[in-house]
């Protein structure tokens, strides 16, 4: 008997068919960012101007005349900060009780899949809920508001971060530590919180990036502004109603501003999820595996 | 010199640095962190609730005033003769919602095989920081993608075609040829949520344990026989669910499909027509809500229910991965 030659089948030629579509549809979805960054790149720099980054809308700035949009980004910033920091008030505590204290129990259960329904909750609601809280606690559109509502959204997406992060911490670092006695405490406060630093790193930077680019919840609750805000009662403009409201113009100076905004929000963007990769690569050196 | 000679001293509790809290003290610090931990645990169950009763008790004067059954499926909207009928935004939100997901479903589900099944470490390393960067676009840029992009193309490339050789079908009719509408928020929707179907999809993939491939691979099958008749089986709920778990993302999308969808409140017949989802409809009018009677009400009523399709949606495609990630291989 020779060697057994392949005998080309229908199968044979199946298998080959599928993975060349297998690998187109592949391009398409990672060719779909570059798309979307190239588009934006395109039509962005040409009005990008240290003008657009570093003054506010002076008079006459919605019908093409001079100003920039630094409130917007400025106010982006504050609202994403604040969001984070408020957030993450809650979230360490959360995740931290989920791994010492709750583990795979069922309370811990019922836990993580209200996160994950949360996380699915879209931010037009939120908006909406935000806007019915600010008519019971009559405050108006405001930064505070803004803040408040972001760190909704962003609790859920911080927490489960964190909790995936040291879900994967060896269960026998824990088990050392309650051998030589600690309490659950001090086992969170001084193991596990040292394992969960990649994971903290992680949530923050994933949590402001949601908040950075969340348009639909701060319509309702931070309103817009041109000015610089001062106080956390007063409404703030932030950088995706300035793409928002500037694209609806119809002036095409104001229009291109828009697009230049959009290019701000891509680079911030883009910035905080590269930073984020980076750095809990660097913090994970750190830990025990 | 013996222990006798020198007995060991009494840590003195002045000295600080020996001494720690007694069992006692840190029970107790153990006991009060793991109450007040729980209290904060309690935030976000509670959260779910909280919204819908909050939502609820804001749109109440409108269930009131009108049945159910005349909100959801009256056609006429217009606030300020006090008609608000949801079915034109119901039907608008349930069209873009469906071609999103008719896109996504198949260049995700053979994304996700390829990366789980085929692709070598380094393809994966590449493709899943990409995958991570288009999840971490906001919604916005996607919009102006759209606008400068996706409703040119189907203006000038996809609606030509579909008059030339679709054009008696309704449902591929072009009646409204601006390039705004139902398929270019479908397109739009379609890459949003993709990240998202197919990192969930490639999780399910990878529960399916290697002892069943190589049994199939073993008696000769090939790689694509063996994922159709082995592994595509076995994780089918999984997959159904992940793709529940996508539409429930694009039921809520707001301003990415508001910039491309047109905004004409009316009955869709045609993927090239313009429509008008609900989220949209909320986003357009908060400014204007508080001086019409009713019209709040109307708003926030148009938010719960989007809110209870979408919960309904999450908790299902929720369950059923969890319960595939739980799985037991015997």
């Amino acid at each position: 008997m020779g060697l057994m030659k392949k005998k080309w089948e229908r199968r044979h030629l199946v298998e080959a068919f599928m993975k060349i579509i297998m690998q187109v549809s592949l391009f398409i979805v990672t060719g779909a960012l570059g798309l979307i960054l190239w588009i934006v790149i395109v039509r962005g720099l040409p009005s990008l101007s240290w003008d657009m980054v570093t003054k506010i809308p002076e008079g006459g700035y919605y019908m093409g005349k001079g100003g920039g949009i630094l409130n917007a980004i400025l106010g982006s910033l504050y609202l994403a900060s604040g969001g984070t920091f408020l957030a993450m008030v809650f979230s360490v505590p959360i995740a931290l009780y989920l791994k010492t204290y709750l583990g795979d129990s069922k309370w811990g259960h019922y836990v993580r899949l209200s996160l994950d329904v949360l996380w699915g909750i879209p931010s037009i609601v939120y908006g909406a809920f935000g806007f019915t809280l600010m008519i019971a606690l009559g405050i108006r559109a405001s930064l505070l508001a803004g803040i408040i509502i972001l760190a909704l959204i962003e609790l859920p997406i911080m927490t489960r971060a964190m909790d995936e992060i040291i879900r994967r911490m060896p269960v026998d670092l824990e088990h050392a530590a309650l051998a030589l006695g600690s309490t659950k405490f001090e086992v969170a406060m001084r193991v596990v919180t040292r394992q969960m630093l990649p994971g903290i790193t992680t949530a923050i930077l994933l949590g402001f990036g949601r908040g950075i680019g969340d348009a639909a919840s701060v319509l309702f609750t931070a309103g817009y502004t041109d000015r610089i805000p001062t106080s956390l009662m007063r409404p703030t403009a932030s950088l995706p109603l300035a793409v928002f409201f500037q694209l609806g113009s119809p002036y095409p100076e104001v229009q291109q501003r828009g697009y230049a905004a959009a290019l701000i929000l891509t680079i911030i963007v883009l910035a905080v999820s590269l930073g984020s990769r980076w750095l809990s690569a660097r913090l994970n050196k750190y830990t025990i595996k | 010199m013996s222990l006798i000679d020198n007995p060991p001293q009494p840590i003195n509790k002045a000295e600080g640095r020996l001494s720690r809290p007694s069992v006692v003290a840190r029970a107790r610090q153990d006991n009060f962190a793991r109450r007040s931990f729980f209290t904060f645990t309690l935030l976000p169950v509670l959260l779910i609730l909280i919204v819908t009763i909050a939502l609820l008790v804001r749109s109440w004067p409108i269930l009131q005033a009108y049945p159910l059954s005349d909100l959801l499926f009256g056609d006429v909207w217009r606030p300020s003769d006090g008609q608000f009928g949801f079915w034109p935004f119901i039907l608008g939100t349930f069209w873009v919602t469906t071609v999103g997901v008719v896109f996504a479903v198949p260049a995700c589900l053979l994304t996700s095989i390829y990366l789980a099944e085929y692709a070598h470490a380094r393809l994966r390393s590449i493709a899943k920081p990409v995958l991570d960067l288009l999840a971490a676009i906001p919604p916005v840029v996607y919009g102006v993608w759209g606008l400068v992009a996706i409703v040119p193309f189907v203006d000038k490339v996809l609606a030509p075609l579909s008059d030339r050789w679709l054009g008696s079908v309704p449902i591929f009719s072009v009646n409204q040829p601006t390039g705004f509408g139902i398929l270019a928020a479908g397109i739009v929707i379609a890459v949003m949520i993709a990240p998202l179907i197919i990192s969930v999809m490639y999780e399910i993939f990878s529960t399916v344990p290697n002892d069943l491939r190589h049994a199939s691979l073993a008696v000769g099958a090939t790689q694509w026989q063996t994922i159709r008749n082995i592994v595509l089986p076995q994780v089918a709920p999984g997959i159904l669910a992940a793709i529940v778990l996508g539409a429930s993302r694009a039921l809520g999308e707001t301003i990415a499909v508001l910039m491309v969808v047109g905004n004409i409140p009316q009955v869709p017949t045609s993927i090239f027509d313009s429509a008008y989802p609900l989220p949209a409809l909320i986003a357009n009018n908060y400014g204007e809500m508080m001086s019409i009677p009713l019209y709040d009400a109307a708003l926030l009523s148009a938010a719960l229910v989007l809110l209870v399709v979408i919960l309904i949606f999450n908790i299902l495609s929720i369950l059923v991965i969890q319960r595939m990630r739980s799985r037991k291989w015997a």
